[in-house]
């Protein structure tokens, strides 16, 4: 089976580039360092070689004029590719995402289209501090005319983005940065996956975890721990932030009865709100508790390391709280938590976990 | 409106030698700071990126020795050199990029927000082009409440693809903001050559479009740089407007990080080494000894004072704690 191939997320998203660049001759790249040695994380190592700097054009650092020239682009029938290497380049072009790529369509009663995809990288660093290391997606997500996908795995990072591209809409595309070395199963060969919501990561029982991107590994990896102790969590990968489709959600909650929403970003008016919002709306009575939101506290994101602890949702944390949500004597907890600690060992707060090397 | 042009300047006699002196031996205390940071990088107690100005010293002490201490200087992701050419605090400069909770803000930034406001060192701002603003804004407050400060915006070559710098050079000609936009050109965004970026013309000129005189001049020059500036301070604080000073210099290490990255493609050793060859602080060494303004001796006795103030700096820096968790939440609101 070729699929039985493990490579890392970021390689997934090389490789969707490079099957969309060899199918259609209207897709192109644009960005800052992605015809460089740094190559964009990797993501874009070798492109330039095999397509040229007309297909993979290096940008002068104007990110507002760029995406604009991508949806003017767009708008003529191209399907370009812009990439942002954080999300806060990415504000300096929220002009032209919000009132242009989002409204394009809409604003030419429908004559317009605009297919672009913007990849924006969120996320933590190595002490990168308040205005590198934010987790912005919610920002996208308000916004109607955009689509906003966040895949997880691999193999879902290549066939959403090969899906993203084909799209007549702008798709924000985030990409977590812990995630680019999580390795996974991933096809060879141009392949897509719908960008229709959500997919159940863990099947369960007693609580139902809703999470994207990084911080569905923190949930799974609880999942696994509350597992032992006989604690059934099903977790949810969200994958589809807009538009959303909350069906598997709940379906899930009507089971299980408990929701716990885990987000990248902040909390308030973040992506958890929005789904503990509709549950509450769509599956009230099948509430057995009140919903539980999780994310960075609220204040921006400190560079150092004395600062930083308690700061992001890890699995242990998630652990703790369905603990109490649901009643669990934290006696019974405390050897999986020490696993958890265990897999982590002595490694430094700043540095992505090894438990994520996958495959998945 | 003619624009004003500034004479070139003319070295020599309004340069005491004190200040000779003082040029040399205030870059090599930023160069060694940054060379200690480069050689302690590796011990992983700084976790946070840096981007270091070696190669590039002349521009902050030129710049800044032609300033008074009320002037004010904003930077970029690129800030230690800025912030120790205007007499921003060593120990709380380290203690910072260390994540202590004595650093200048606490642990907070790291190594690309380095501020000592009461020096005159406002802020560092890691996006490319955002702390132009806020300088033409610091200029704005400063014409109106008739203060005779002005306000330094240091940025890189990349600043001028950003819109940002474009409306604010627009707007303080406008309203001819004591304000100065300094630009060291060190030919590269990242991996990128300015040649990959914008088109052939003199950045000078882009300023000029915009109405304020602007001036080139050779960035590894710290003497070259002190009288460019020195003009464009004296025509700011006579209400005459912005000037626009570009340097041209390189970098001698990677992009981010304290290696030398020569090797992996985006420019040529030779490229490198040629520079090198026209390092700011030797010529300006060269300069002392050949006028006879330093001895061995009296050189020896001023590094090895530099040097240990810079050991007890990171002295302190690494023994001095951590910042604390529950100091994380502080100052989110005023
Ligand atoms: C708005 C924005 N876009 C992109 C970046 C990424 N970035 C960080 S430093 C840098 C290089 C900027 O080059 P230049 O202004 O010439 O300064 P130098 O690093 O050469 O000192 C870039 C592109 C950023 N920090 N901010
Ligand atoms: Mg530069």
């Amino acid at each position: 089976m070729p699929d039985d191939r493990v490579i890392t997320f970021g390689e997934a998203i090389r490789e969707g580039l490079i099957e969309a660049l060899a199918r259609d001759e209207a897709v192109f790249l644009m960005g800052e360092g992605i015809a460089d040695p740094s190559s964009f994380w990797g993501t874009t190592a070798g492109v330039v070689e095999r397509f040229g700097p007309d297909r993979v054009m290096e940008m002068p650092v104007a990110e507002n004029g760029m995406t604009g020239v991508a949806i003017g682009a767009a708008m003529a029938g191209q399907r370009p590719v812009i990439s942002l290497h954080r999300v806060e380049f990415a504000l300096l072009a929220i002009e032209q995402i919000v009132n242009n790529a989002a409204k394009a369509h809409y604003l030419s009663n429908g004559y317009h289209k605009v297919p672009l995809v913007i990849r924006i990288v969120i996320g933590r660093g190595w002490g990168q501090g308040p205005e590198h290391a934010q987790s912005l997606e919610s920002v996208f997500a308000h916004i109607p005319g955009l689509k906003v996908v966040m895949p997880t795995f691999a193999s879902e990072a290549k066939g959403m983005l090969i899906a993203a591209i084909e799209d007549d809409n702008p798709v924000i595309f985030i990409e977590h940065r812990w995630l680019y070395n999580v390795a996974g199963h991933v096809p060879e060969g141009y392949y897509r996956q719908p960008l229709n919501g959500p997919k159940v990561a863990v099947k369960g029982r007693d609580v139902t975890i809703v999470a994207s991107a990084y911080m569905t590994l923190e949930a799974v990896r609880a999942a696994k721990v509350l597992e032992d102790i006989g604690c059934s969590a099903e977790v949810i990968d969200l994958r589809v932030l807009r538009p959303l489709n909350l069906g598997p959600v709940y379906r899930s909650v009507q089971k299980t009865g408990r929701l716990v929403t885990v987000d990248t970003g902040w909390v308030q008016y973040g992506i958890g709100a929005e789904v503990v919002a509709r549950v509450a709306s769509e599956c009230f009575e099948a509430l057995k508790s009140p919903p539980l939101r999780l994310g960075p506290p609220d204040h921006p994101t400190p560079s150092s390391r004395g600062l930083i602890p308690g700061f992001y949702p890890d699995g242990d944390r998630i652990v703790q709280e369905v603990g109490k949500l649901l009643a669990i004597d934290p006696e019974r907890l405390k050897a999986g938590r020490r696993t958890l600690a265990e897999q982590r060992r002595d490694l430094p707060i700043d540095t992505p976990d090894p438990f994520f090397k996958g495959p998945f | 409106m003619a624009i004003p042009d500034i004479k070139p300047p003319n070295t020599g006699p309004d340069v005491s030698s004190d200040l000779l002196l003082k040029f040399y031996f205030e870059m090599l205390r930023v160069r060694l700071v940054e060379e200690g940071i480069a050689d302690r990088y590796s011990e992983q107690e700084m976790r946070c990126p840096v981007h270091l100005s070696i190669g590039q010293e002349a521009v902050a002490v030129g710049a800044c020795q032609a300033l008074q201490p009320r002037d004010k200087v904003f930077s970029t992701h690129r800030c230690h050199a800025h912030y120790l050419a205007k007499a921003g605090d060593l120990k709380r400069m380290l203690a910072e990029i260390y994540g202590k909770a004595a650093g200048c803000i606490g642990g907070r930034g790291g190594s690309m927000h380095l501020m000592d406001p009461d020096k005159g060192m406002i802020a560092s701002i890691p996006l490319v082009g955002s702390s132009i603003p806020l300088a033409a804004g610091s200029a704005l407050a400063d014409q109106r409440t008739g203060s005779d400060r002005v306000t330094v915006a240091f940025f890189g070559d990349a600043a001028l693809e950003e819109g940002v710098f474009h409306e604010c050079g627009n707007f303080a000609a406008l309203r001819r903001l004591p304000v100065l936009f300094v630009c060291e050109n060190n030919l590269y965004s990242v991996y990128t050559h300015l040649d990959d970026r914008q088109p052939k013309r003199p950045l000078t000129e882009v300023a000029r479009a915009h109405g304020m005189p602007a001036l080139a001049g050779d960035g590894n020059d710290v003497v070259a740089v002190y009288q460019a500036t020195r003009e464009a301070v004296e025509r700011a604080r006579r209400g005459e407007g912005p000037t626009f000073l570009l340097f041209d210099t390189y970098r001698w290490r990677e992009h981010c990080g304290p290696n030398y990255d020569n090797d992996i493609g985006y420019r040529s050793e030779s490229e490198y080494l040629e520079w090198r060859e026209r390092c700011p602080i030797a010529h300006q060494r060269r300069l002392l000894f050949e006028a006879g303004l330093l001895d061995p001796d009296q050189e020896e006795a001023r590094i090895a004072k530099i040097r240990a103030e810079i050991d007890a700096a990171f002295a302190f820096a690494k023994s001095t704690p951590l910042a604390d968790p529950s100091q994380a939440s502080d100052h989110v609101y005023a």
